[in-house]
Order: structure tokens, then C-alpha cells, then sequence
């Protein structure tokens, strides 16, 4: 029993995929908070599609995939702030334009150039193939966005809660934004790789979501997104191995599970709690 | 704690903003406050108010003329913490997952280092400004739990942390209790002797004479300002809000014993809730309502 469950730790890769998936576990968990708070949800899935075209064409000149992702992830966003200001379309409507026609132009030329690389790779993840240089990617990615998020995150945190007040403090909120937009892109980038860019919006929300309805405080609401985005990784990528079945589902799934004990459990903000409280406002 | 090199002062000189869509929102704004005074920005929702309270934040770049506090331009003033800023309420999201000492400490960032980390003479200050607005027992609070005088309490705590020299206030009596109201007044008092300016943001016209000593009357432009007894005219008032003042002329209301002058009631968007000397209720109109005025004139003359 014990040999069969110490079995993918045998595997380099099994070893490796699981790793990878932690690191990058946690630094989306810890970007989640910012995510949600920010109401940015959308704009998290919208990224995470914009960088699939970026990706093929590094992949086909043989760039480093972060770069060509990075580009094209900058670009939508532009694009989308762009289409906002010129026309009288709502958010969300320019967002589910720009972020499908990335996407889309992506799946095309994924699917003209099929020698490099595979499509189904790229929407759903392959962190059980991943190579040495692409793990080197990921740690680059991962070790500034922990370093930009840990020294800067009262300032992130101002930035989400009262813009104003951070303008009025002289801090410049232009920057602020476009460094949360780049560490969203970055993250997405290597979000990809572990669980395709389909669910990378999951790894980037639902741990902040889910933190967002146990706590009232900032500091604390991001030590559980990322204890549980760390845990959800290590785990949906080690259960993977047994179930021989996609870690990027694994993963996201362990996370909504989670998420759904959270809204029902919760002990201040859950179902259960809240239903309680009515009661009890009820029969004083 | 910088000090301002020069004596405070705020300067607004010909400012105009216009929008990308061609709209000018403000044209050729100018006024000029000095060390020491409340003051208060009346105008009606979309007369140019919040756009030249924005301009005077910072928040927005004029598309001419500028704004000087102590002859530093706006952008400069803000990084020596010169002003702090009190937002309306419905501007703030009430569930983020901040506490009320969170809040207060925002208001410290400018004099923290790059990691905002902050130092005992942070928290202690900040302690001081929550026991000055009467917060400090609820300082573990998350925001959200607070009630609607609190919440802007806190901010105007906040506010105090920052040690600001110049303290703008949008709206600040909008959702707030009366004894919240009369806490706020008098705490602005106080900054006013301590020599700050205080900018107020308001429509609530019935306030400004109780408490705000400056009027800036602003309709696209600044039309007038200075003391409020000069200012506060009926005249001036018309030309700032046009056809939408709601008035309560005495002479034709039920309000009794009119010697042929006129005393007016004016208020923005609402109307009036007038009692009249017996306690009793006061119609703007005394049209149809004859038999009220002569029931009431009886028991008066009796006292």
C-alpha cells in the first residue's frame, strides 16, 4: 500500500511536476487575492487566453515562451483599454471580444504549424513533460513576482482598496497598475504550462475566492489563498499520477472542492453561518 | 514630519479642464484660500465640483492654468504629504478585508519606507487620531461592520494620521448621524485653529453657514468666492444653481405672522421640513389650506 502510494516520487519528472506545480500554485494564490479584489477576474481569464497566439510563434521562432506570451498578453490589454475608451461598448464586452479573437488567432496558428508545438499542450497544460529550460522559465517568472508581491503588497493592497487615497499620498497608481497587469501576464505564462491556458483563471481566482469568505483581514486572507494554492498543486499533481488523468483538472477541481467547503462552512461569511445568524437575530 | 517652506496656501489660477470627448467640464477656474479657514465647494452634481476637486488632488491634470499649495505644484505638495483627502462614502468598497486600524495606517504610507513597514511613531500617531474621532475601542473592526457616521470617522481619522496641512472632504454629512455630524464640525474647528484649510465638497447648503467660514461657488466655473456672510447671497445662490433650488417663501406658506418681508427657505433637491412656532407642520403652500392657517391663529393669539 505505502510502496504504491510513495510510487510517483520514483519519477524524475512525477518529482519535478510536482514542484513546478506548487511554486506556481502559491504565486497565483497569492496573486488571487489582488485579483479579486481588484475585480479583475475577467481580465485574469482574458490574459491567460491573449498569451496562447504569443506562445505558439516563440515556440515556432524558438524564443523563451514567456517572452512571445508576455507580448501578446501586454498587447490585449492595450487593445482592450484601447477599445474602451473609443467606443460606448461595456467591459465585459470588449474584454469577450478581445480575449477570443487572441485566442482564437492562436488555435490558428497552432494549428498551421503543428510541428513545434501541440495545441492540445497549450490549452490544457503538460506539466508531466515539461523541460528543464521551460521549469528555468517558471522559477524566473515566479521568483520576481514573489519578490515584486512581498515588498509592494501595502502598496498593491492600497491600490485595490482606495486608489484615490494612493494618488493622494503621491503614489503613482499608473505604475502600480501596469505592474500588476505584467505579474498577471507573467503568472498566467507560467500557469500555463501546469494547467493550460483554459484553467489558469482558476489557479488566479478561486484561492483568493475562496480566502475572501474565511477572513476579514488582508495579511490573513493571503496566508490561506496560498497554503491552499500550494496544497490544491502539490496534491492535484501527485493525485494525477494515479488517476493518469490531466493535472491541470486535478488541481482546479481540489480548488473548487475547497472553495465549496468554504461557502458552506465558512465561519463568518459560510452558508451555514449565515443561516445561523438569521436564526439567531430571529428568536432574540 | 517635512514642513512646508513657504506659508500655507492654496492656489487655484485659471484652471480648465476638458474631457477627450470635448467637454469642458471646468473653464478658467481661479481662487485662492489662506492658512486657517473651512471652506466650502457648493454647486449642483455636474457643475465642474468634483472635477475641481479632482484637479486640486491631483487626480486629474488640468487642460490649462494650475493649482499651487504653499507655490508647490499639486504633484510636489502630495509627496510631502501635504493634503489628505476624506472620500464620499459610496466610493469606498465596504468589504474589503481591511480592519479600521488598516485604514487608519493607510494614512501613513507616505512617511513609512518602501516596504511600508510602519514604526512606533506610525502606530502611535495613528492610535492618537483614532482616540480623537472616538474609534479607538473599535479599531479591530473589519469596515464594513461599522455604522455610517463611524465609517466616516474613520476615514477622517485617516485623514488626521496623514498630518496634512490642507484636508479636502467630499460629502461629508451624506449617511452620517447628527451627533457624527456635530463631531465632525467641531473637530474641523479645531484644524481650522491649528491653522490647516479645510476644503468641503457639499450640496448641502443648509450646513455651510453653520460651520464653513469661505465660499467657492462653482457652475462651470468659480462664479464667486470669499466669506460666506458676503457670498452666501440669494443672488449668488441662483446663479450657482440656476432653476434647481427648491423655495420656501414664508409670505405664501402657512407659516403665520408675516409683517411683508420675506423670509426664504432655499434647499437643494429636497424640500424642506418647516415646524412652525407651535410645533405643528408648515405647508410651502398656502393655497387651499386656508382653513389651516385661521384653525392655528387662534391658540397662538391666546399666548
Amino acid at each position: 500500500m505505502i510502496e504504491t502510494l510513495l510510487m510517483p516520487f520514483q519519477y524524475e519528472y512525477m518529482l519535478k511536476a510536482i514542484f513546478v506545480s506548487g511554486l506556481i500554485g502559491g504565486v497565483c494564490a497569492f496573486l488571487s487575492c489582488f485579483v479579486t479584489l481588484k475585480g479583475w477576474s475577467l481580465m485574469g481569464d482574458a490574459l491567460s487566453h491573449s498569451i496562447v497566439p504569443g506562445v505558439a510563434v516563440a515556440y515556432q521562432l524558438g524564443w523563451p515562451f514567456a517572452a512571445g506570451a508576455f507580448i501578446t498578453g501586454l498587447l490585449a490589454a492595450l487593445g482592450m483599454g484601447f477599445v474602451k475608451t473609443k467606443t460606448r461598448l461595456r467591459e465585459d464586452a470588449v474584454i469577450g471580444v478581445v480575449f477570443t479573437s487572441f485566442f482564437a488567432l492562436g488555435l490558428l496558428l497552432i494549428s498551421l504549424f503543428p510541428a513545434r508545438v501541440d495545441l492540445r499542450s497549450i490549452v490544457f497544460g503538460n506539466i508531466l513533460g515539461i523541460s528543464d529550460p521551460d521549469i528555468l522559465q517558471i522559477l524566473i517568472i515566479s521568483g520576481i513576482t514573489l519578490l515584486v508581491l512581498g515588498m509592494k503588497w501595502n502598496d498593491l493592497k492600497l491600490f485595490c482598496f482606495d486608489p484615490n487615497q494612493a494618488r493622494a499620498l503621491g503614489i503613482n497608481t499608473t505604475v502600480l497598475h501596469f505592474t500588476l497587469l505584467t505579474l498577471l501576464s507573467a503568472t498566467a505564462v507560467a500557469a500555463l504550462q501546469t494547467v493550460g491556458a483554459c484553467l489558469v483563471v482558476a489557479m488566479l481566482v478561486t484561492p483568493g475566492a475562496t480566502a475572501y469568505l474565511l477572513t476579514d483581514r488582508f495579511g490573513i486572507m493571503i496566508g490561506i489563498a496560498v497554503s491552499m494554492g500550494v496544497s490544491s498543486s502539490l496534491a492535484g499533481a501527485y493525485a494525477s499520477y494515479f488517476f493518469d488523468g490531466s493535472t491541470g483538472g486535478c488541481i482546479v477541481t481540489l480548488q473548487s472542492i475547497l472553495f465549496v467547503v468554504a461557502l458552506v462552512f465558512g465561519p463568518k461569511h459560510g452558508l451555514l453561518a449565515a443561516r445561523a445568524k438569521r436564526k439567531a437575530a430571529f428568536l432574540a | 514630519m517635512i514642513k512646508a517652506p513657504e506659508p500655507l496656501e492654496l492656489r487655484v489660477s485659471n484652471v480648465t479642464v476638458g474631457y477627450p470627448n470635448g467637454n469642458v467640464a471646468l473653464r478658467d477656474a481661479s481662487f485662492h484660500l489662506s492658512a486657517g479657514c473651512i471652506c466650502a465647494l457648493v454647486g449642483i452634481n455636474g457643475s465642474g465640483k468634483s472635477t475641481l476637486f479632482k484637479s486640486i488632488m491631483g487626480f486629474i491634470r488640468p487642460t490649462q492654468g494650475e493649482v499651487l499649495i504653499s507655490n508647490q505644484p499639486v504633484r510636489t505638495a502630495l509627496k510631502m504629504n501635504l493634503v489628505a483627502y476624506v472620500p464620499q462614502s459610496e466610493e469606498v468598497d465596504w468589504t474589503f478585508p481591511v480592519s479600521v486600524w488598516d485604514v487608519v495606517l493607510m494614512g501613513r504610507y507616505g512617511y513609512m519606507n518602501f516596504l511600508r513597514i510602519s514604526r512606533a511613531e506610525d502606530r502611535r500617531v495613528a492610535e492618537e487620531s483614532l482616540a480623537r474621532v472616538g474609534m479607538l475601542e473599535l479599531r479591530d473592526r473589519q469596515i464594513g461592520e461599522l455604522s455610517g457616521g463611524q465609517r466616516k470617522r474613520v476615514f477622517l481619522a485617516r485623514a488626521l494620521a496623514q498630518r496634512s496641512r490642507v484636508i479636502l472632504l467630499d460629502e461629508p454629512f451624506t449617511g452620517v448621524d447628527v451627533k457624527t455630524e456635530g463631531t465632525i464640525i467641531e473637530l474641523l474647528r479645531e484644524l481650522r485653529e491649528a491653522g490647516h484649510i479645510i476644503l468641503v465638497s457639499t450640496h448641502n447648503l443648509g450646513s455651510v453657514p453653520e460651520f464653513c467660514d469661505q465660499v467657492v461657488l462653482v457652475n462651470r466655473t468659480v462664479l464667486a468666492f470669499g466669506p460666506t456672510v458676503e457670498i452666501f447671497t440669494e443672488a449668488n445662490l441662483a446663479r450657482a444653481f440656476g432653476g434647481t433650488l427648491r423655495h420656501f417663501r414664508f409670505d405664501e406658506s402657512t407659516v403665520q405672522k408675516h409683517d411683508g418681508r420675506s423670509v426664504t427657505v432655499l434647499t437643494d433637491e429636497e424640500r424642506p421640513l418647516v415646524f412652525g412656532k407651535g410645533g405643528h407642520l408648515e405647508y410651502g403652500q398656502r393655497a387651499g389650506r386656508e382653513s389651516v392657517v385661521e384653525q392655528r391663529t387662534e391658540p397662538e393669539d391666546e399666548s
